[in-house]
């Protein structure tokens, strides 16, 4: 029995260690300069690149985090403050609702919004449905950074004259800020990978495009369209996106964990 | 109270620092109130959205959606089940495939790991939950499916003759339930692993060393001693990632085939309700269409709530007992 337990620990791990191992052999000789700097080619022709991709996946990422910072830091700090008050706890609850809902959820969520009335796919349908979904990850690392915080500091702040709200921004938002960037880099991690939001809200484009009101391209979603259609280049192109997606992820997770750490030694949970 | 115009003015800067401050504080209070506020909003948003585009399907076909199988776009016909039933057999297959294997993980991290390599291993395991899913459907198509059509399902099939039960027969297409059961436990793992691990280390150690004194095993002691004591959060654990598998979307639609219909064999190409809605939404004909996709989005969203809420209950209801 102890003995399956190591054989489920290696089972557990071994599947990243494979896909990672896949994902670099495959994708690292389709990368090349070429790749981020050219636009996708023709169909099934060499070359091409994901220029547009990249750019858009940021360009989304830049409008959800404008939805979704504020309201989830703000949120944050109502939770941090009002800790168990009925409504705090409805908030939470539903905080958790909300981020347990599928993504293709929230797609056809921001669809019917801001899609449909103006028949138009457009990027910022796409940002505010990545934004939606950042806010309950965002909400919760910072009420979590905030509650780490000792009341000391702000009943020491208080006792100095500053009024509340000035101690809850600048003395307890200020100490727990490293914290909080760290979760909302965390929160943008996740999203800058989904894809079923984007699927019918920014659609997708083949050509350059910077807009807001006009579909716009997305790494994840050049990465499926690849993916699934039979052309072998493609194919080479979808890893060498998948690696380069997920080393942005990886990067940002490897740091986020860095960067809380317990300075003590004890892991940090 | 002097008359001293001098003490006129400390008073009235008082007050106005007073007045300032209780200003400043209202509005924080109301910014952070709204903030807060926006979640409740955007989930009933969400809901109302939902139904209100859902229900001129629910109005025309009623229960049909979620009862018969016939998905045929052009004579109007929209029964859903072949999807949902693909949605509840493909998380079942991931549960059965991750749950030991998460909980085995668990166990191994909390009890028996040495403590330098708990924070690797964890982490490890836990980044399963950071790759994106759309990179895991890449890896199962161009992965997983050969590998299973090559030797894993030849091998359960006619090896072990498990070919002749209903559940692995027929042939051995490479894009099926079974591969989208394979690639859902491995995105399940990570979130019962992590909820376990997090309920059997707040497991007290009075419980662990009392069972010890009593003459267990180590292996007795934890399964008769930690695992009851923690066991409605592994359950909430085991919830939450069925939660994650019964909405996942881009890794079951590269892996499971996409084929609308009902059949008994895990080696049979399948459908799922988030399947179904991606590949048809951007190119919905009718009306009609988009509300019945929209219908399939309601009983999706439903079915997600109910199962989360459960799991967080369960969950949090382990984190009350340990403060009490």
């Amino acid at each position: 029995m102890i003995g399956f337990t190591y054989l489920a620990a290696i089972l557990a791990t071994l599947p990243l260690v494979l896909i990672l191992a896949h994902l670099v052999r495959k994708g690292a000789s389709s990368l090349s300069l070429a790749f981020f700097t050219h636009m996708p080619g023709s169909v099934g022709e060499p070359g091409g690149g994901m220029a547009n991709a990249i750019v858009g996946t940021l360009m989304l990422i830049g409008i959800a985090s404008i939805i979704g910072l504020p309201i989830g830091i703000g949120a944050g700090l109502y939770l941090a403050e009002k800790k168990s008050t009925p409504l705090a706890s409805t908030v939470r609850f539903l905080s958790d609702v909300l981020n347990g809902l599928p993504s293709i959820v929230m797609g056809i969520f921001a669809w019917e919004v801001l899609v449909r009335p103006v028949r138009h796919f457009s990027a910022l349908a796409g940002g505010v449905a990545l934004g939606a979904m950042m806010i309950p990850l965002v909400t919760r690392t910072t009420e979590e950074m905030l509650l780490v915080v000792p009341t000391s500091l702000r009943e020491a702040a208080l006792a100095l004259g500053y009024p509340k709200w000035r101690t809850s921004i600048s003395v307890v938002l200020r100490t727990a800020l490293a914290g909080i960037v760290t979760g909302a880099l965390v929160a943008v991690a996740r999203i800058a990978g989904e894809t079923a939001p984007l699927l019918f809200t920014a659609l997708g484009n083949q050509f350059w495009s910077t807009s807001v009101r006009e579909p716009i391209a997305a790494l994840p979603l050049q990465i499926f369209t690849y993916a699934i259609n039979a052309y072998d280049e493609w194919h080479r192109q979808a890893w060498a996106g998948a690696l380069v997606l997920i080393t942005i992820v990886l990067i940002i997770s490897l740091a986020a964990r860095f960067a809380t750490r317990s300075r003590f030694g004890a892991p940090v949970d | 109270m002097t008359s001293l115009p001098v003490d006129w003015l400390e008073n009235d800067r008082r007050k106005l620092r007073v007045d300032a401050s209780a200003y400043g504080d209202k509005i924080y209070e109301a910014l952070t109130a709204a903030c807060a506020l926006a979640i409740p909003a955007l989930v009933i948003a969400i809901a109302v959205a939902i139904f209100a585009a859902a229900w001129p399907a629910f109005a025309k076909l009623g229960f049909s959606i979620v009862t018969t199988s016939d998905w045929d776009v052009r004579a109007g016909h929209f029964g859903a089940a072949p999807a949902i039933f693909g949605t509840l057999v493909s998380s079942t297959v991931a549960l059965i495939i991750a749950t030991p294997l998460a909980i085995g993980v668990a166990i191994f991290l909390s009890e028996f790991a040495p403590l330098w390599l708990r924070q690797p291993i964890g982490f490890l395991v836990d980044l399963l939950a950071a790759i994106p899913s759309v990179v895991y459907g890449l890896w199962g198509i161009f992965v997983l499916i050969p590998l299973l059509r090559e030797h894993v399902m030849p091998f359960l099939r006619d090896t072990l003759h498990l070919g002749a039960t209903p559940f692995f027969s027929g042939p051995a297409y490479g894009p099926s339930m079974l591969a989208a059961g394979v690639i859902l436990a491995i995105m399940a793992l990570p979130y019962i692993s992590s909820v376990s691990r997090e309920v059997l280390m707040a497991v007290p150690r009075s419980q662990r060393e009392a069972a010890l004194a009593l003459g267990a095993t180590r292996w007795e002691m934890i399964r008769d001693a930690v695992i009851p004591y923690a066991r409605s959060g592994i359950i909430g654990g085991i919830m939450l990632g069925l939660g994650r598998a019964l909405g996942e979307t881009m890794a079951v639609t590269m892996v499971i085939g996409n084929r609308p219909e009902i059949s008994a064999s895990l080696l049979a190409p399948g459908y799922t309700m988030a399947s179904l809605i991606a590949n048809e939404f951007s190119e919905a004909t009718s009306d009609l269409h988009l509300s019945a996709l929209m219908a399939v989005g309601a009983v999706l969203f439903i079915i997600t709530l109910i199962v989360n809420a459960v799991a967080r209950w369960l969950v949090w209801s382990v984190g009350r007992r340990r403060t009490q």
